[in-house]
C-alpha cells in the first residue's frame, strides 16, 4: 500500500510530439482514482509511465516515498491489468498466476497460498488448470485482475481493463472490480474514455484533454461544477447543452457574453418557460425520453418523462441556479 | 514495430552473432571474392595473377559457348515454368471442385516436394533411359527413337520433365491456397450474372489469381534457373554438345573442372546481379499481393 | 460449388487421378525396378510389376552398397544425411530466432545494417559463389567434416524473416505483462517467445529437414572422404560407376532410400508441411 504522486509530469515522443504535460496529481493510499478522456488524451501514456512501460520525459513520479522514474517496472511493486487481459496464452491459468511471483523467487508455499486465495476472492478456482483461451471474456478478465492480485502490490493500474467486454458483463465487472478495491484497498488507477465507469468507479476523477488536466475532483464535484467546457460536454450522459448565452432570454448581465451549460435533466416543459424549443427527433429510452430540437439557432437536448406532453414545439424552463457559465474564450467555468 | 523494446546495447550483438558471422564469413566475403576474382586473370600455372578490368567479362560476352548457356537457360527456364505451372494450375481448379476426397487428392500430389532434385533427374533418367527405360519402348511404338544421350533435344526435354515435375506440388499447393482465398460470393454473383464455369474461370478466377501467379512465377524461374543444378549434374551434365549447360552448371564446370577462376567468377557476379534483379521483382510486387 | 454439373466433377476426378499417376510413375517405376535382380533387365525393357528381390536388394545396400562404386554402405550415407539435415535444420532455426529477437525486441545502433547483411543471403544462393565458398571452407580447413557440410549452409534469411514475423503478431501487452512479472529479455524469449512458436518452429523444421537433406552440390562438393557421403550426393556417384554395368536394380533401391524419409515427413506432417512452406514464402 502507498500514496501516488505525479509531479509535474511530461511526456514528449522522439519526433518531439507533446502526449502529456505538466501533469501533478496526488494519490492518497487505498484510494481509487481514475483518468478519464477521449481516445488520444494522453490517459493511457500517463499510466504507463506510472507503470515503468513509458519512460518519463519530465517531472517525477513517486510511489511511495521512492521516486520510481528510473526503476524498472518489475521493481516497482505494481501490477497491471491490460485491456486485452495479455494472458499467456501457453500457461494455464495457476501458471499465469505464479510466473511473477515465480520470477520474484517466492517460495513455492507462499505462491500456492496466495494463489488460492486470489482463486477464492475471484471465484476462479475450477479454471485453475484450464488455458485463457478455453475462458469466457470474464473470466479471464478475473484471471487478470488475479495476476494482479497475487502480487500484493502498492497499487494496481487498470488501463482500459472493460472495453473489450459486452455491454451487459461490463456493468458487472465494474461492481465486481469496485467491492474488490474496497476490499483490498489498494491504491488503484484505472484509465477508461468511458464516462459512467469513471462516474461510477471513481474515489476522485482526473479528467484529460489533450494532454493535460482540464479538472481533478470526487464525481460529483465533476459532475455539478464542471471546470470547463471540456468537462461539461464529457461528463454526464446525455450530454450537457452547450449553447450561446444570446439564445437565453433573461440572463444577469455577468452572463451575457458567455457559453451556457444546462444539463438536459435540469430543463422541463413550462408552458412559460423562457425558451422555445422546436422537436426535431425524439429518443424514448422507456424511463425517460430525450427530445432533440433547436432554440434560436442552437441545438438542445431535453430529458423529460417519458409520459409528458409532446408536441412540434415546446416551451421550457431550467431549474433554478442549474446553470452553467463559461468563459466564451477560454471555455473555463466563471463562477 | 513494436511498442515495448528491452534497453540493452550488448545482448542484441551477441543474439546476433551466430548468423552474422556466418553471414559474413561464408556470404558476403565469397561473394566479394568472386567480385573481385572476376577482374582479374591467372596465368596457366597458377602462379601469376593480373588485373584484366572487364576482360572477362568482355570474354564472356564474346564466348559462343556463354551466349549459348545464356539461350538455353532461358528456354529451360521458360519450359519449366511453363509445364510445371500449367499443371499445377489444372489440378489445382479440379481439385477446387472437390470437397469430401481433396484431402486425398492433395496428400496423392504434394510428397514429390520433398524428392531431391538429383534423385528427380535420377528417377527420370532411369526411365528414359535409350535401351532399359519404358518410355523409349512407348516412344518406339509411335516411330519415335529416343535418345538422349545423342539428341540435344531429348536432352533437354528429359531435364525439363524431371525439373517441371519435381515443381508441380509446391505450384500446386500455392494455388489450391490462392484459390481459395477467393470470396465464393465472388463467383457466386458471376453465376447469377449468367457466367458458365468456363467464362467465370477466365473472368472472375484467373484475374483474382494474378497475385499468386506471379508470385509463383518469379519463384519458379529462380528455381529453374539456381536450384535444378543438382537435376542437370545428375543426369546430362550439361551435354550433349553443351545442350543443356545451363548459367549455374557452367559456373561449376568452369570453375572447378575447367579450373578458370576469373571465368567462372565473372559468370557468378552476372548470376548475382540476376538473382538481385528477380529477389527485387518479388519484393516489389509480392508486397502488393495484401492489396487483393 | 454453385451448380451441380456431374460431368465437369467427372472431369476434374479424371484430370487429378491423371495428376496423381504423371506424379507417382517415376517413382512406380524406381520402386518396381528396385526389386528385380540386374538379369531382369536384360531382356531389352523393365518389368512393369514389383518382383520378389525386394528384400535382399534393399538389405543388400543397407548393409554393404556397391563396392566398386566407391560409395560406402546406404546405411552409412543415410546416417550422414540424417545428421546434415538435423544439424542445418536445428542450426538455422537456432541462429535464426536469435536474430529475429535481436531485430524485433531491441533497438541499437547499427540495427539496420545488420538487418540488411542478413537480407541479402536471399540473393547469393550458394551455386552462384559456389568456388569462392568452396575455398574459404578448404581454408578453414572443414572439408570432409560436418561442420563443413552444415554450417555454411545454415545463415537463413528466410528463417529470421518468419520469426520475425511471427514476433510482430505478438501483442506487446504480453511483452509489457512479462516485464512486469519480472521477466527480463532472455527470461522473456524462453518463457513466452519460444513456446508460443511452437508450431512455426515446427513447421519450419519439416521444410528445413528437407532441404538438409536435399542438398546435393554443397556434400558433392566438401566431401571426398567417403565417411562422409551424403545419399542424395553419392545416389549419383554410384550411377556414374554402374552406368556401365546393369546394375540400375541396386541404384534404384538407393533412390527409394534416399526419397523415403522427406517423403514420409511430408506425408506423416502435411498439415505442419504445408503451414511451413506457405509462411516461409510470406
Amino acid at each position: 500500500m502507498a500514496s501516488i504522486t505525479l509531479d509535474k509530469v511530461g511526456k514528449i515522443y522522439a519526433g518531439g510530439t507533446r502526449a502529456v504535460g505538466d501533469v501533478s496529481i496526488d494519490i492518497a493510499d487505498g484510494e481509487f482514482i481514475v483518468l478519464v478522456g477521449p481516445s488520444g488524451c494522453g490517459k493511457s501514456t500517463l499510466l504507463r509511465m506510472v507503470a515503468g512501460l513509458e519512460a518519463i520525459s519530465e517531472g517525477t513520479v513517486r510511489i511511495g516515498n521512492r521516486v520510481v522514474n528510473d526503476i524498472e517496472p518489475a521493481d516497482r511493486d505494481i501490477a497491471m491489468v491490460f485491456q486485452n487481459y495479455a494472458l499467456y496464452p501457453h500457461m494455464s491459468v495457476r501458471q499465469n498466476l505464479a510466473y511473477g511471483l515465480k520470477n520474484r523467487r517466492t517460495p513455492r508455499a507462499e505462491i500456492e497460498r496466495r494463489v488460492a486465495q486470489a482463486a477464492a476472492i475471484l471465484q476462479i478456482g475450477p479454471f485453475l488448470d484450464r488455458k485463457p483461451r478455453a475462458l469466457s471474456g470474464g473470466q479471464r478478465q478475473r484471471v487478470a485482475m488475479g495476476r494482479a492480485i497475487v502480487r500484493e502490490p502498492a497499487a494496481f493500474l487498470f488501463d482500459e481493463p472493460l472495453s473489450n467486454l459486452d455491454a451487459k458483463l461490463r456493468v458487472t465487472m465494474r461492481l465486481e472490480i469496485k467491492e474488490l478495491q474496497r476490499r483490498l484497498r489498494t491504491t488503484s488507477i484505472y484509465v477508461t474514455h468511458d464516462q459512467l465507469e469513471a462516474m461510477t468507479l471513481a474515489d476522485r476523477l482526473v479528467v484529460l484533454n489533450a494532454g493535460r488536466i482540464e479538472q481533478i475532483g470526487t464525481p460529483l464535484e465533476v459532475y455539478r461544477k464542471p471546470a470547463s467546457t471540456f468537462v461539461a460536454g464529457f461528463i454526464g450522459s446525455p450530454a450537457m447543452n452547450l449553447i450561446s448565452s444570446r439564445a437565453v432570454p433573461h440572463l444577469p448581465a455577468a452572463a451575457q457574453a458567455g457559453t451556457i451549460g444546462i444539463r438536459p435533466e435540469d430543463l422541463s416543459v413550462a408552458p412559460d418557460g423562457p425558451l422555445e424549443m422546436e422537436v426535431l427527433a425524439v429518443e424514448e429510452l422507456g424511463a425517460q425520453r430525450l427530445v432533440h430540437g433547436q432554440t434560436g439557432g442552437e441545438r438542445l437536448t431535453v430529458a423529460m418523462p417519458s409520459d409528458a406532453p409532446l408536441s412540434d414545439t415546446l416551451r421550457l424552463t431550467y431549474r433554478p441556479g442549474s446553470l452553467h457559465l463559461f468563459h466564451p474564450e477560454t471555455g473555463r467555468r466563471i463562477d | 514495430m513494436k511498442r515495448t523494446l528491452f534497453r540493452n546495447q550488448w545482448l542484441p550483438w551477441l543474439l546476433l552473432a551466430p548468423q552474422l558471422a556466418i553471414t559474413f564469413v561464408f556470404f558476403l566475403w565469397p561473394a566479394a571474392q568472386a567480385v573481385r576474382q572476376s577482374f582479374l586473370r591467372q596465368d596457366a600455372f597458377g602462379i601469376n595473377t593480373s588485373f584484366v578490368g572487364l576482360a572477362n567479362f568482355r570474354a564472356l560476352w564474346n564466348s559462343p559457348e556463354y551466349l549459348n548457356s545464356l539461350q538455353v537457360t532461358a528456354v529451360f527456364a521458360v519450359l519449366v515454368t511453363v509445364l510445371s505451372m500449367g499443371l499445377s494450375l489444372l489440378l489445382a481448379v479440379a481439385l477446387d471442385r472437390m470437397i469430401r476426397s481433396a484431402s486425398l487428392y492433395t496428400t496423392l500430389l504434394v510428397w514429390p516436394y520433398a524428392v531431391a532434385p538429383a534423385v528427380a533427374g535420377i528417377l527420370w533418367w532411369f526411365i528414359f533411359n535409350p535401351t532399359i527405360g519404358i518410355m523409349p519402348y512407348v516412344l518406339e511404338g509411335i516411330g519415335y527413337d529416343w535418345n538422349h544421350i545423342s539428341s540435344k533435344s531429348d536432352a533437354l526435354i528429359l531435364v525439363v520433365i524431371a525439373s517441371a515435375w519435381k515443381q508441380i506440388s509446391y505450384n500446386f499447393l500455392f494455388f489450391v491456397a490462392g484459390l481459395q482465398s477467393i470470396p465464393a460470393s465472388l463467383r457466386e454473383a458471376a453465376a447469377i450474372d449468367g457466367a458458365g464455369p468456363v467464362r467465370r474461370f477466365f473472368d472472375i478466377t484467373l484475374p483474382l489469381l494474378s497475385p499468386t501467379t506471379f508470385f509463383l512465377l518469379v519463384v519458379n524461374i529462380v528455381y529453374a534457373m539456381f536450384d535444378t543444378f543438382a537435376v542437370i549434374d545428375a543426369t546430362t551434365e550439361g551435354g550433349p554438345a553443351q545442350a543443356t549447360n545451363i548459367l549455374v552448371y557452367k559456373v561449376y564446370f568452369d570453375g572447378f573442372v575447367g579450373q578458370n577462376l576469373g571465368s567462372s567468377a565473372a559468370q557468378s557476379v552476372i548470376l548475382m546481379g540476376i538473382v538481385i534483379a528477380l529477389t527485387a521483382i518479388q519484393f516489389r510486387y509480392v508486397e502488393k499481393k495484401v492489396a487483393y | 460449388m454453385i451448380e451441380n454439373r456431374p460431368g465437369l466433377t467427372l472431369l476434374a476426378h479424371l484430370t487429378l487421378m491423371a495428376g496423381v499417376v504423371i506424379v507417382a510413375l517415376p517413382v512406380w517405376v524406381a520402386f518396381v525396378a528396385s526389386t528385380h535382380t540386374a538379369t531382369d533387365f536384360m531382356s531389352g525393357t523393365i518389368p512393369l510389376w514389383p518382383g520378389p528381390h525386394l528384400v535382399e536388394n534393399y538389405a543388400r545396400m543397407l548393409d554393404t552398397g556397391v563396392s566398386t562404386s566407391g560409395t560406402p554402405p546406404v546405411g552409412t550415407m543415410m546416417l550422414n544425411s540424417l545428421v546434415m539435415a538435423l544439424l542445418i535444420a536445428c542450426g538455422k532455426i537456432a541462429i535464426s530466432i536469435t536474430s529475429a529477437f535481436a531485430i524485433v525486441y531491441f533497438r541499437f545502433p547499427l540495427r539496420t545494417l545488420a538487418f540488411w547483411c542478413i537480407f541479402i543471403t536471399l540473393m547469393l544462393p550458394v551455386e552462384v559463389r559456389i568456388v569462392p565458398t568452396f575455398q574459404v571452407v578448404a581454408d578453414l580447413g572443414m572439408l570432409n567434416s560436418y561442420a563443413g557440410l552444415t554450417i555454411p549452409l545454415i545463415a537463413s534469411a528466410t528463417a529470421t524473416f518468419l520469426f520475425r514475423q511471427v514476433f510482430l503478431t505478438i501483442p506487446d501487452e504480453l511483452t509489457e505483462a512479462a516485464r512486469i512479472d519480472g521477466a527480463g529479455p532472455m527470461k522473456f524469449f524462453r518463457d513466452i517467445l519460444l513456446p508460443l512458436s511452437r508450431t512455426n518452429i515446427a513447421a519450419l523444421f519439416v521444410i528445413l529437414f528437407i532441404y538438409g537433406w536435399n542438398q546435393y552440390l554443397w556434400p558433392l562438393l566438401i566431401t571426398t572422404s567417403s565417411d562422409y557421403y551424403t545419399i542424395v550426393a553419392g545416389i549419383k556417384r554410384m550411377a556414374d560407376a554402374v552406368d556401365g554395368l546393369p546394375q540400375w536394380h541396386l541404384v534404384m533401391a538407393t533412390a527409394m532410400l534416399a526419397m523415403l524419409p522427406p517423403v514420409a515427413v511430408v506425408i506423416g506432417m502435411q498439415r505442419l508441411f504445408v503451414k511451413g512452406l506457405v509462411e516461409t514464402e510470406k
